[in-house]
């Protein structure tokens, strides 16, 4: 029976293990010396892993008693996560041993923060729930606070372990309260106690503690707080790496958590996932109009794409959770090429995240300005590009159960949202005379941030195909 | 009455003495004995629940770790207990409007709450039978939350990384112990004998 639950949960194994390998080998041998090396053999590792769940994985397969799941939308979720951190990682080791950051901790903090995300996605469990995220938000404060000589590396680390903290505990006493009601901490116990249509109050308490908490973890309005100031903090590869691979795991999580276990309830959580989305969108829209630091407008419009993603949750169907997954997907992608264009901004060997540094930026690097027009517009949301046909299949998702207000709305938030976008464009096309930033000559990144740009351009004919995976993805969660 | 519901009502008295003397008492080490009183009659509670694993747990954290804890930080940390409790009448309402909360949690809690069947059968049968609840304890841990407790372990393995890579700082400034260095020194490298002539110096 062991033997039978260590193979469903191989993946994991595989990339713990190494995770331990490559600590004790770099502490014995090299150190910091590594780092490099280190680097590139955990995005190997952990793209490897993503190649071979792609291609192995059939079916359903459940372990331990119920506690871990392995399904096409768990191994859809990993895939996404494993290569977007494995390509994240690669763009951060250029700046990383340029900044003096170069330590070997790094990969393999990153490397179990992943399984933390692969264990969210998976699970079955109010338990193995808990688990996985505190593995993945405990790795993420530690690198948050990498640069520990830096008083904002610090600051951000700080706070967001402390509110990290404070989201666990409403988890927790969510998680406790369902448990209470239910009297197992299984989902597919959870749900079976729940029954058809009406909640007692238990539950209901219950649901929305554990919403706030997951809410938080995604940084959706009104949890959304720490975002701005951790994305600013952080050093930028890292900041790279929060804006992709833990977004899609805690969304995984969610859609996990409410169709596994609160699947029987959905009207109740419907309404709060319909606000929360609004207020995000709208927040992060609004509240980037005045930011300078690209940082810091990055972290807003993650906290606006969150609201976006959440409109397929809040339909509570398999349409909305295919287009949820396929949002997230492209999400990534653009983020991956942003960052990559972010991380080569600098004005003589230093980092620069000032947006006015970008002033006539187009007439010096014209391929690089255009690529990132693309991104930036597949950002927003501008037809021809990538981005809006993400935006398409959670209206679609919304309309297919007649949340027309939703749909409205977003609208709206996207059309105040692509001002800031657009404004960047601007001043690199238009912009005033003046001083203008160079760009690291890092191969990694130019192949990143064009690979990107191509993908949002070249992925309108067919998406990769990606939708119809997404909705195979989507079938196995809701049923 | 019986010998439990004797014990029982004893043990209940003194956890709730224990508990407020350790608010109300003027010297706080005073408080911290009262709070280990409050602990061990709370160890006794468990004990007549039948959760003697806890109970022990109860006695070896709280009463010799935490408290203890708790007594070395009063005893060595300068703080004016006096003028914190003097601000307590400030705090008065506050505590007073989060009494008022846990009592109506309590009043739905006994009211309108509903549980399941699964759970009540839960409830009922909180250990298999012929089985100790430590020996049970073991089994859930080790073998249905097999998963879990080893994901903890990774939790530990991340905290112990974190800790290292947040305030480990290699100073070079520092002369450190290098035992094979130091037991194979060579004296004849390490020290010279120079004869000095009286009245000249080196």
């Amino acid at each position: 029976m062991i033997q039978a639950d260590l193979n469903v949960i191989l993946p994991e194994i595989v990339i713990s293990v190494y995770a331990m390998l490559a600590l004790l080998g770099a502490v014995y041998t090299g150190k910091d010396r590594l780092s490099g090396a280190l680097t590139w053999l955990t995005a190997a590792v952990m793209a490897l892993v993503a190649m071979w769940i792609a291609l192995s994985g059939q079916g359903t397969n459940v372990a331990f008693g119920g506690m871990f799941h392995d399904d096409g939308f768990a191994r859809f979720a990993k895939v996404t996560i494993l290569l977007s951190g494995a390509v994240v990682l690669v763009m951060s080791q250029d700046y990383m041993a340029r900044r003096g950051l170069a330590r070997f901790e790094y990969p393999v903090l990153v490397a179990l923060a992943t399984v933390g995300m692969m264990v969210m996605v998976s699970a079955g469990d109010l338990i193995a729930l808990y688990m996985g995220l505190e593995l993945q938000s405990l790795a993420l404060y530690v690198i948050a606070a990498f640069r520990r000589d830096s008083v904002k590396s610090t600051e951000a680390g700080l706070k967001y372990f402390v509110l990290g903290a404070l989201s666990s505990g409403l988890l927790l006493y969510g998680a406790s309260l369902v448990y209470g009601f239910a009297g197992t901490t299984l989902f597919s116990g959870i749900i079976a106690a729940a029954g058809e249509g009406y909640t007692p109050v238990g539950l209901l308490f219950g649901l929305s503690f554990m919403v706030a908490g997951l809410a938080f973890k995604i940084s959706a309005v009104p949890f959304h707080m720490w975002t701005p100031d951790v994305y600013e903090g952080a050093p930028t590869p890292v900041t790279a790496f929060f804006a992709t691979a833990p977004k899609v795991a805690a969304m995984g999580l969610f859609a996990r958590v409410l169709h596994d276990a609160f699947g029987g309830v959905s009207h109740d959580w419907g309404q709060i996932i319909a606000m929360l989305s609004v207020l995000s969108m709208f927040l992060g829209a609004v509240a980037a109009i005045g930011q300078t630091n690209i940082k810091r407008l990055m972290a807003f419009s993650s906290i606006a794409h969150m609201g976006y993603a959440m409109i397929g949750l809040a339909a509570g169907t398999a349409l909305g959770v295919q287009a949820m997954l396929t949002y997230m997907a492209i999400y990534v992608t653009m983020n991956i090429g942003t960052f990559a264009f972010i991380l080569a901004m600098e004005k003589d060997g230093q980092p620069v995240t000032d947006i006015s540094a970008l002033n006539l930026y187009a007439k010096r690097e014209p391929a690089r300005a255009l690529a990132l027009l693309v991104l930036l517009f597949s950002l927003a949301g501008v037809p021809p590009m990538l981005g809006f046909f993400a935006k398409l299949g959670v209206w679609q998702a919304a309309l297919a159960v007649d949340m027309v207000w939703l749909v409205v709305a977003s609208a709206v938030a996207s059309a105040i949202g692509a001002f800031y976008y657009l404004r960047i464009v601007f001043f690199m096309y238009f912009g005033a005379e003046g001083e203008t930033l160079q760009t690291a000559r890092a191969p990694v990144l130019w192949v990143c941030l064009m690979g990107s740009a191509l993908v949002m351009v070249v992925g309108v004919v067919n998406m990769f195909g990606l939708e119809s995976v997404a909705a195979a993805a989507a079938a196995t969660l809701v049923n | 009455m019986s010998v439990i519901a004797l014990a029982f009502y004893l043990f209940a008295i003194c956890v709730v003495a224990g508990g407020l003397m350790t608010v109300i008492s003027r010297n706080p080490v005073h408080s911290v004995l009262w709070l280990i009183l409050a602990f061990l009659s709370s160890a006794g509670l468990f004990v007549l629940l039948g959760a003697e694993f806890v109970a022990m747990l109860l006695i070896i954290v709280y009463v010799g770790a935490v408290a203890v804890l708790f007594l070395f930080v009063v005893m060595m940390l300068d703080v004016d207990f006096a003028e914190l409790k003097a601000e307590m009448a400030k705090y008065m309402p506050l505590a007073l409007l989060i009494g008022l909360v846990l009592l109506m949690q309590f009043g739905m809690a006994y009211g309108s709450w509903e549980i399941t069947d699964s759970a009540r059968a839960a409830r009922g049968a909180v250990t298999p039978d012929q089985l100790e609840n430590t020996a049970a304890l073991g089994m859930l841990l080790y073998d249905q939350y097999f998963l879990a407790f080893q994901l903890s372990g990774l939790i530990l393995l991340v905290a112990m990384i974190g800790a290292i890579v947040l305030t480990l700082r290699h100073r070079s400034d520092v002369k450190r112990q290098d035992i094979l260095a130091q037991i194979y020194r060579d004296p004849a490298k390490a020290m010279e004998l120079r004869d000095v002539k009286p009245g000249q110096g080196l």
